[in-house]
């Protein structure tokens, strides 16, 4: 059974993010949603049959990895990985789909929209939908489509419809907007598949409660295997499921230190990156997509462009949760540069034998960082999120390979 | 005592009755497509009008369909500014524009602004209303006390998924009118008018004596007329923008289309 946290609270309030900032034909839908999620996590039919899929169809418990050649070359602390990467289409956005398929077959949907950003997620929801039997839409920005070509071609073998989105960025920002006005549309047949703890309630709720199987996991397996809790644990963020579906299980370990990476991009001073926390500048708290958090802005609340080599970060909001995190200082927020998430992915390749997803990279650059000024008694967690080989034209033309 | 926003938005709706006509409500981007042009459109077409819509550009417009996106995306591509379309509507009450002016802006500019400066600018432009849709009234408290405390109106929607818990929860703070979303979707001209519309008009009209006016896909005059017969309001933007898009005399075809409307209405010919 799935334990909430305190937060958010029954109105979807963070502190004073999140909430549901939605045109009110989709208020029937939500209240809908938040009714038939409070159900089915206490109900252990339900449960049991997510709990059996993640382990008989994505191949759960994802193992932990002990990084040792790469932490003997840094000569600090031990890193692990949580290998999300290696659950059934490569990326830890699959336990969420499966988690809100099943929803949305409980409540009569059969049909499902989402959007993507670097195709993990609407590879994942395309999956889902194979596998369940449910119509499946994903929205994608052509940028997108451009730079994640691996994944849409899966996607479409999966019987996903594929639609490009053309407005706006043309990254995800913009698919979101296309899935949400198809929602609004359709929202009698249609269920929106959100992938990240972004969005109106119960969104960022639900959307943790499904990925916090990764810290769960991850918890038990550190005991079980090291003996104790990790000193740090680092994950990327984007709209942030995956950072909190590995830190929702030690939020209540004082001793253990949380870290969100955010895209860098080219740099902050010039304001090509997507750090929403980093740069007070152009992030002011404001209202996209249905919830309320950092936003990337301009003075006028005009969102802005973003900018990250890796699609999954190009976003100019996050999670609601993590700005409460952040602001009652329970975890930090860095971020890495393009160049830096570069580099990582090759050393991580190099010695570890792993291709990291250019997001996770992110966060293997922070660990790289961070690994040198601790101990080597001590050690990092590290969220693998994802395998890199969506990302391997985008690199090769990075490196000139 | 001089009348309040809301105040003048109740008046128009009843005046409207008395001629026996639902009244009409025209939606405009302002700063499209450009500000001279638009300020000229909505000064033309506001003699035709008992209240006026002016949208407030917004670079994630998620409940509009693709006219109006269009719409806005130039208008800021024109360099509109939130403190640009108060000014435009200062502009347009300086040219003797009387009609009741809604402002429509989605919240996330109203929060840049800082919602106490947007009300009080707002009031001091000329401004009788908001209509923000993606402000429930779950999110709207605050706004809407302010936006009270100055008199003017926080207008509310009500769509067809609506539940008799959200009639209830919509009408009991309506004040205004109350903008009835005609299909469950997004802005934009169609062909037909949801079939049922009467059924949802009466849902609501059964708890509520605050004006009902009906958006969203009305594109023609027989579609006004119809939607006039069931409701008090009817309110048509995309496909005013449409004819404006079509025309290269804009000005006189937003008056033709505007007028054809009204003429539609008042004849009840559908």
């Amino acid at each position: 059974m799935i334990q909430s946290a305190p937060v958010p609270d029954e109105r979807g309030k963070f502190g004073p993010y999140g909430g549901q900032f939605v045109p009110e034909t989709l208020m029937p839908a939500l209240d809908e949603l938040i009714r038939v999620y409070d159900e089915v996590r206490q109900d252990e039919a339900f449960m049991a049959e997510f709990n059996h899929l993640l382990k008989s169809y994505v191949g759960r418990p994802s193992p932990l990895t002990h990084a040792k050649r790469l932490s003997a070359s840094l000569g600090g602390a031990q890193i692990y990985f949580k290998r999300e990467d290696l659950n059934h289409t490569g990326a830890h956005k699959i336990n969420n789909a499966l988690g809100q398929a099943l929803l949305a077959q409980r409540m009569g949907k059969t049909r499902i929209v989402a959007e993507t950003g670097a195709g993990q997620h609407g590879v994942g929801t395309a999956t889902a939908c194979a596998l369940l039997g449910l119509e499946c839409i994903v929205y994608m920005g052509s940028v997108d489509i451009a730079r994640q070509q691996p994944n849409v071609y899966r996607m479409k073998l999966l019987g996903a419809e594929v639609r490009a989105v053309e407005s706006g960025s043309k990254t995800l920002k913009d698919a979101i907007n296309e899935a949400i006005r198809d929602w609004v549309t359709n929202v009698e047949t249609t269920h929106y598949l959100l992938g990240s703890v972004l969005g109106p309630h119960p969104y960022p709720m639900m959307v943790r409660d499904f990925q916090s199987v990764i810290g769960h996991e991850a918890r038990q397996q550190m005991l079980d295997e090291v003996g104790r809790l990790p000193d740090t644990i680092i994950a990327c963020v984007g709209g942030g499921s995956n950072a909190m579906g590995i830190f929702h299980a030690f939020r209540n370990d004082d001793g253990v230190d949380l870290i969100g990476v955010e895209a860098g991009g080219e740099g902050i001073s010039g304001g090509k990156h997507a750090a929403r926390f980093a740069d007070m500048n152009i992030a002011r708290v404001g209202v996209l997509h249905g919830t309320k958090s950092y936003v990337m802005q301009t003075a006028d609340g005009q969102i802005r462009e973003t900018h990250s080599i890796s699609a999954g970060l190009d976003y100019p909001s996050v999670g609601p949760e993590h700005a409460l995190l952040r602001d009652e200082e329970r975890a930090f927020y860095t971020y890495a540069t393009d160049e830096e998430a570069l580099a990582a992915f090759q050393t991580l390749c190099k010695t570890e034998g792993i291709i990291p997803a250019l997001e996770s990279s992110h966060a293997v650059a922070e660990a790289l960082k961070q690994a040198p000024k601790m101990r080597p008694d001590q050690i990092i967690l590290v969220n693998m999120s994802g395998r890199g080989d969506k990302d391997l034209n985008t690199v090769m033309s990075a490196l000139d390979l | 005592m001089t009348q309040t926003g809301t105040d003048r938005i109740t008046a128009a709706f009843a005046q409207a009755q008395q001629t026996q006509t639902a009244a009409l409500m025209p939606y405009f981007t302002l700063g499209y497509p450009d500000a001279a042009t638009s300020l000229d459109i909505i000064e033309a077409i506001a003699p035709y009008s008992d209240l006026l819509e002016l949208g407030v550009p917004f670079s994630d417009p998620l409940a509009d369909g693709p006219t109006v996106q269009h719409s806005t995306q130039v208008s800021l591509e024109k360099g509109t500014t939130t403190a640009g379309c108060l000014e435009m509507v200062r502009e347009l009450r300086r040219r003797g524009v009387q009609t009741p002016v809604m402002l429509m802006g989605y919240v996330n500019p109203i929060l840049a602004y800082g919602e106490e400066n947007y009300v009080r600018d707002a009031v001091a432009a000329g401004v009788d209303g908001f209509i923000v849709p993606d402000l429930p009234p779950e999110e709207a408290t605050e706004f809407e006390a302010k936006v009270a405390d100055a008199g003017l109106s926080l207008i509310p929607f009500l769509a067809p998924t609506s539940n008799s818990r959200r009639i209830e929860l919509v009408t009991a703070k309506a004040r205004g009118f109350i903008y009835l979303v005609s299909v469950t979707g997004v802005t934009g001209a169609r062909t037909q008018v949801q079939t049922d519309l009467a059924g949802f008009v009466n849902r609501v009209r059964a708890e509520t004596a605050v004006p009902l006016a009906v958006g969203f896909g009305i594109s023609n005059p027989t579609q006004a007329a119809e939607v006039g017969q069931i409701a008090d309001g009817v309110i048509v933007g995309s496909a005013l923008i449409n004819a404006v898009n079509a025309a290269e005399d804009k000005v006189a075809a937003a008056v033709q289309f505007v007028k054809s409307l009204r003429q539609g209405m008042v004849n009840g010919e559908w």
